[in-house]
């Protein structure tokens, strides 16, 4: 994972990069690989190099041969669509210095637009989507406080949009990933300088090792 | 230029389309590591350098790949500028059939993919003067169209698409003709790369790309272990990134 050289020190692999240009990703890792592209230019430039690589894939690869008469029902579509009216932009179009524009989309607006749920020991969290498989939440830790230890089913990705957290040895910082999975028993720290805020996409749910938060869970959604 | 490209007879394009048919695509040409066999003698036109490139013939054959390339681009820009309908039949002809082939490897069924790959189409007429060349060739931008599209239809989800937004395909103050021939030149290079892929690892990175198995079916396919899988796809693509490079 630790790739040094240039913008974020914790980088995206390249299978979860490869899975984004392809288009088989889940939404939710879809939208912290879109996250952290948009913080990151190295990530958008081996972004541009995956989508390079499917596009020879794409042209070298096979033909399915066209129904008679396609190009025609091609063109009667063209004819047939109309310019969309120019939209209005809404709130999530302002700049905004923690959330960048994918998750704006989510949230409908700006970090103060987030509609934060409390989930105990002064954290908090929002989810911004979620399906049977996986889900995608914006979790806020204050200052130097401890996220509950937990354990997890399935690939769990944390993105730091604002402030630090220390996992072990490791420290991660916006733009930074932390990348865990079913076998990973981790305690993220958020560091004393601010509240830290993350992006976290997760397969299956959450579970927490401690007694207390296993009864909870079912109500914290977490 | 326009006029040009524009005049390229239609029938040479229904030849190239089922010659690529004919070849049963990418799996079927190059079995293993060693250099690729040569083009068959018909096979003159801008496709000819085609994931045959040799080291020693790079300079040729590169040329031969930014001119098709270019030709391509030329079309896309004659449909942005005046709705140039012969430039976006040939458009049709040679990367519809490509996006539906794609479309039914990725889980499509034959009539749903005939419907998106029209689409797909509607969406390359419309768009075409955002087409940018100096960042990229006509296929990668209806590659990334076309993905886009599989994703709306058949997984039903969104794909979220990073910020600034514009930088993915937006007009930028006129690209220099060097970025241009810089964007052929890379596409031109991978392919050669490409074509000098062990069978193995070109398989597992189509397999990823198309999204017709997820790793761990294809762990259960080839009898390889997901940790194997993972790391011969992530060589494979350092590979093809480090060589699509070696024009820099």
């Amino acid at each position: 994972m630790r790739d040094v050289g240039g913008g974020a020190t914790h980088q995206l692999s390249e299978e979860i990069l490869a899975g984004y240009a392809a288009g088989t990703l889940p939404e939710a890792f879809s939208a912290v690989v879109a996250t952290q592209a948009s913080i990151c230019a190295e990530t958008r430039e081996r972004l541009r190099e995956l989508e390079v690589i499917g596009g020879a894939l794409f042209e070298l690869g096979g033909s399915a041969e066209m129904r008679l008469g396609a190009l025609e029902a091609t063109m009667a579509k063209i004819a047939a669509v109309k310019a969309a009216p120019p939209v209005a932009p809404g709130p999530e179009a302002a700049p905004d210095p923690v959330l960048p524009k994918p998750l704006r989309a989510y949230v409908g607006g700006g970090i103060d637009a987030v509609k934060w749920r409390p989930i105990g020991m002064g954290a908090k969290q929002a989810i911004l989507h979620e399906t049977t498989d996986s889900s995608l939440r914006l979790l806020q830790i204050p200052a130097g406080c401890e996220l509950p230890d937990h354990g997890h089913q399935g690939v769990e990705m944390t993105l730091v949009l604002q402030g630090a957290f220390l996992d072990g040895a490791d420290r991660y910082a916006r733009g930074d990933v932390d990348l865990a999975d079913e076998e990973t028993e981790h305690r993220p720290i958020a560091d004393v300088s601010e509240d830290c805020v993350c992006l976290v996409a997760c397969e299956g749910r959450l579970k927490f090792s401690g007694l207390l938060p296993k009864l909870a869970q079912p109500f914290l959604r977490i | 230029m326009l006029t040009e490209i524009s005049s390229v007879p239609a029938p040479r394009f229904a030849a190239l389309r089922s010659f690529h048919t004919a070849r049963g695509g990418i799996l079927a040409i190059d079995d293993h590591d060693s250099p690729a066999p040569d083009a068959p003698a018909e096979d003159t036109g801008p496709e000819t350098a085609r994931g045959r490139v040799r080291r020693a013939e790079l300079g040729t054959s590169d040329a031969a790949a930014g001119i098709e390339a270019a030709i391509w681009a030329g079309h896309v820009a004659a449909v942005a500028e005046a709705g140039d309908h012969a430039a976006f039949a040939a458009l049709f002809a040679h990367f519809a059939p490509r996006v539906k082939a794609f479309l039914m490897r990725g889980g499509a069924n034959e009539a749903q993919a005939e419907e998106c790959a029209q689409d797909v189409m509607v969406t390359v007429w419309r768009k075409a003067e955002l087409f940018d060349p100096a960042r990229a060739t006509v296929a990668t931008w209806i590659f990334t169209i076309a993905r886009n599209r599989r994703i709306d239809v058949v997984r039903k989800e969104n794909r979220p698409e990073p910020e600034p937004e514009d930088l993915s395909w937006g007009p930028e103050a006129e690209p220099g003709p060097a970025e241009q021939v810089a964007t052929r030149q890379e596409s031109a290079l991978l392919r050669a790369a490409m074509s000098r892929l062990p069978k193995a690892q070109k398989d597992l990175i189509e397999r990823a790309y198309f999204g017709d198995l997820s790793h761990s079916e294809i762990s259960r396919a080839t009898g390889l272990p997901l940790g194997t899988i993972k790391s011969r796809i992530r060589l494979a693509l350092e590979r093809l990134r480090r060589e699509m490079k070696m024009g820099d």
